[in-house]
């Protein structure tokens, strides 16, 4: 047989480094390369958007805070997961997200669909110790977010590095950053300007303490807003077969 | 010359820590800054030391004792990999703590779970792991190419370098300075650190291959090499990012489901490169030389490794099925991870049909026993892959604990074991010593790390199958019948089970602490030999001094 053969692969350290390279290279480039040119990879549907800076900010604090360890965001095309979370989840809607949280593991429920879903109160009452409306629940407690203000100086810098990965924040988005990252959650600001560039961004005092803007806030309003995006009264799924 | 350049460098790191520290707008990237400052420091304090002709028993002078060979970076990483080893199952115990005492983090943002997870998985993946790798990586390429290290110096800066990647890791997660991507968590300055380190690893690596005086590149080194390269190949792609400004956060490149399966393109290879292959090159050289036989087939290891690594790479989408990733993509993952049952195996054949000959020795040789657990834990946790990768067992299966108790079969029993009875072979050597303290302790290692895995991975079998029974169950009338709290009630008793099943894996590598510490101050246990109810055979029972230290080890056939 060829083994007699693999003897010049094993004498030369340069042969067997480069055919191992071109080895582990086929696989990857085989199933990731089309991902990114087959135009039906993402369904085309109406509403996905950029999120609001507040919003960044409030998914920020769920990857600081390792949330992906125990939530997905990901809803599998079953009747209990359908009943349980709601219409299973679509590629379009983490097109916007660097990076993806889709998740591995559900220690907690998924999170693809939970915002509108509870109430801002049961959300800070939940996230300040989560035994207090869940008896069963085995979550960390995080108090801490409400007492901490949000800190985001360079929040227009967080949408420059957005939109240089790809993510379609517009100059007036940009420039606007730190007024809309304010409004959001300020009872007395008026958030047209804000809807106006954020589509069905919900604007209010999220954590109960209207005087100041906290994390909680921050993390509150990113919750309230997951799923919430797709009109799936206007979603097609034969369209979009895959 | 090359000292004066090596000088150069660090201190161009350390203005780079000063801009940190004077520029941070978080606490965090001002603490990585300062431990940044601090390794620099010490770094030019040693090379400058070095400045001075090489002393006997310097850092770059072989170790005569021991054949010649660069021994000192060996030794080095057996500590590393021991102390590395128990912080990491010991953060493992804390977090299986908190699943089952939700309350036992106080609110406290540094001892959340989420913050701890990602600590336990670095630690013993790349802290544990990533040691036992680069030290055993450096004994055996010398012993199998009959060389000495390229570039001792070089080797030093890679082990350095290496905790200095862990100590930035790790801190930050408790930090909170995370990219969010299952095992590649930290953030571009740290991956940038790890790029250096990891090409200067391959450099070392393969200029020793090269210098080598077998004509044969030995079996382990392929394996050795090919892990090497394919992580630095993932690596790259997967954690190319741009950063906000100069701080400690950025955002990665990939987006949604494209981020999804680069991610588990990577996080499979992770498993399959740093998990498998990598403790396949140790296996190759500890196997046969513990058990003082050749390699089983060496056709079967040509067979095995390109199948191997052609294969594994193929696996990632396995981890996302029926998710939005399209269907083409998901059948692709789930076909070839079901092919890779076979390379697999092949690796687990040859390794213990190595021991054909030799079966009695699992009797008398507690290293030998621990290898052929970790062969069987490989096998079985290879064979229980390809069964989870099938589109409707993951159904159930994903999400659940059952994928925890699968990684944990493979890390504990297959990765654990092998490292375990690596580091016991290499324990006397490096401390240049005559013998182990105790092979009872090791014994009593074995049977801990073996009951630790059985309580861990049966409990999380009967979880995560429950789990995902319980999720899907409808009654008579078509309704849910549970709520998912009441399924997460459900699991307390087998999180208790898991707990345990940590702790005594925990006191198992504790005994090894114990034992190395012993045998690196030269003492022998005063003990009964293993086998006491057998007779005595003193040509099982041998004192390594009475063999030849650090003999080659011979190319397969």
């Amino acid at each position: 047989m060829a083994f007699e053969n693999h003897a010049k692969i094993e004498r030369n350290v340069t042969i067997l480094a480069v055919l191992t390279l071109v080895v582990v290279m086929i696989g990857g480039l085989v199933q990731l390369v089309p991902l990114f040119f087959l135009e039906n990879t993402i369904e085309k549907v109406e509403g996905v958007r950029p999120y609001t800076p507040l919003e960044l900010a409030g998914r920020n604090i769920y990857i600081r805070e390792g949330c992906y360890s125990c939530h997905s965001q990901m809803v599998r095309p079953f009747r209990d997961e359908a009943e349980r979370f709601g219409h299973y989840s679509l590629a379009a809607e983490s097109m916007y997200d660097h990076p993806f949280q889709w998740g591995s593991k559900r220690t907690g429920p998924d999170l693809a669909r939970v915002g509108n879903r509870y109430s801002d109160e049961w959300h800070v009452q939940h996230l300040t110790n989560p035994r207090d409306v869940v008896p069963e629940s085995i979550m960390p407690s995080y108090p801490f977010l409400k007492k901490r203000e949000l800190s985001m100086p360079d929040v227009a810098a967080h949408l420059k590095a957005n939109r240089a990965v790809g993510v379609p924040y517009t100059d007036a988005q940009i420039e606007n950053a730190m007024a809309d990252l304010k409004a959001q959650a300020d009872p007395n600001a008026d958030p047209t300007d804000l809807q106006a560039r954020y589509p069905k961004a919900q604007a209010r005092d999220f954590d109960g303490d209207p005087a100041r803007l906290t994390e909680m806030d921050a993390l509150v309003a990113y919750l309230q807003m997951l799923g919430t995006l797709v009109d799936f009264d206007s979603y097609v799924p034969e369209q979009n077969r895959r | 010359m090359s000292s004066f350049f090596s000088i150069g460098a660090y201190l161009l790191f350390g203005i780079l820590s000063l801009f940190m520290i004077a520029t941070a707008t978080s606490a965090g990237f001002a603490i990585h800054g300062v431990i940044i400052l601090i390794a620099c420091i010490l770094a030019v304090a040693t090379t400058v030391g070095r400045l001075q002709p090489a002393a006997e028993g310097g850092w770059l002078v072989p170790d005569r004792s021991n054949g010649g060979y660069h021994d000192g970076v060996v030794k080095a990483g057996v500590i590393a990999t021991v102390f590395w080893g128990v912080t990491g199952l010991l953060v493992g115990v804390v977090i299986a703590a908190q699943l089952t005492f939700p309350t036992l983090g106080w609110g406290v943002e540094y001892l959340s779970f989420g913050r701890l997870r990602p600590l336990h998985t670095s630690a013993v993946i790349f802290a544990f792991g990533g040691n036992a790798l680069l030290c055993t990586s450096f004994w055996v390429v010398q012993r199998t190419c009959r060389a000495q290290l390229w570039a001792p110096g070089l080797a030093w800066f890679v082990f350095w370098g290496y905790q200095l990647f862990i100590v930035l890791a790790a801190t930050g997660y408790v930090l909170g300075i995370t990219q969010s991507k299952e095992y590649a968590e930290p953030e571009w300055y740290v991956d940038l650190w790890l790029t250096i380190v990891w090409v200067a690893y391959l450099a070392v690596y393969m200029g020793t291959i090269v210098k080598r005086r077998e004509p044969h590149i030995y079996v382990a080194n392929w394996f050795y090499l090919a892990f090497i390269i394919t992580i630095a190949m993932l690596h790259v792609v997967n954690n190319l990012a741009v950063p906000v400004g100069f701080s400690d956060k950025s955002y990665g490149v990939w987006a949604g489901v494209q981020d999804a399966l680069t991610q588990w393109w990577y996080g499979h290879n992770a498993v399959g490169f740093f998990l498998t292959a990598g403790f396949l090159g140790m296996m190759y050289y500890f196997v046969p030389k513990q058990a003082g036989k050749p390699v089983y087939s060496y056709r079967l290891s040509i067979v095995h490794f390109w199948s191997l690594i052609f294969l594994y790479i193929w696996a990632g989408p396995h981890h996302l099925h029926y998710t939005a990733l399209p269907d083409w993509a998901q059948t692709l993952g789930m076909v070839f991870s079901i092919m890779l049952w076979m390379p697999s195996w092949g690796g687990m054949i040859n390794g213990l049909m190595t021991l054909e000959g030799a079966w009695d020795k699992i009797r008398t040789d507690p290293i030998i026993r621990m290898q052929v657990a970790a062969l069987a834990f490989y096998g079985m946790s290879t064979f229980e892959g390809p069964v989870m990768s099938i589109r409707s067992v993951n159904g159930l299966s994903h999400y659940t604990d059952w994928t925890i108790g699968h990684v944990h079969s493979g890390a504990l029993g297959w990765v654990g074991m092998i490292s375990f009875s690596s580091m016991y072979f290499l324990a006397p050597r490096v401390f240049g010593v005559a013998r182990l303290y105790s092979l009872r302790m090791i014994n009593w290692h074995f049977w801990l790390a073996m009951g630790g895995i059985t309580l861990y991975t049966a409990s999380m079998w009967v979880a995560g199958i429950m789990q995902g029974l319980m999720w899907r169950e409808f009654n008579a009338e078509g309704y849910l019948v549970y709520s998912f709290a009441e399924v997460t009630a459900a699991m307390h008793p087998y999180y208790l089970i898991r707990l345990l099943g940590g702790v005594l894996y925990l006191l198992g590598a504790v005994m090894m602490v114990v034992n190395i510490w012993m045998t690196a101050k030269g003492r022998v246990r005063d003990e009964a030999p293993l086998d006491a109810g057998a007779p005595h055979n003193p040509h099982l029972d041998k004192p390594l001094a009475e063999r030849p230290l650090a003999p080659a080890a011979q190319p397969a056939e």
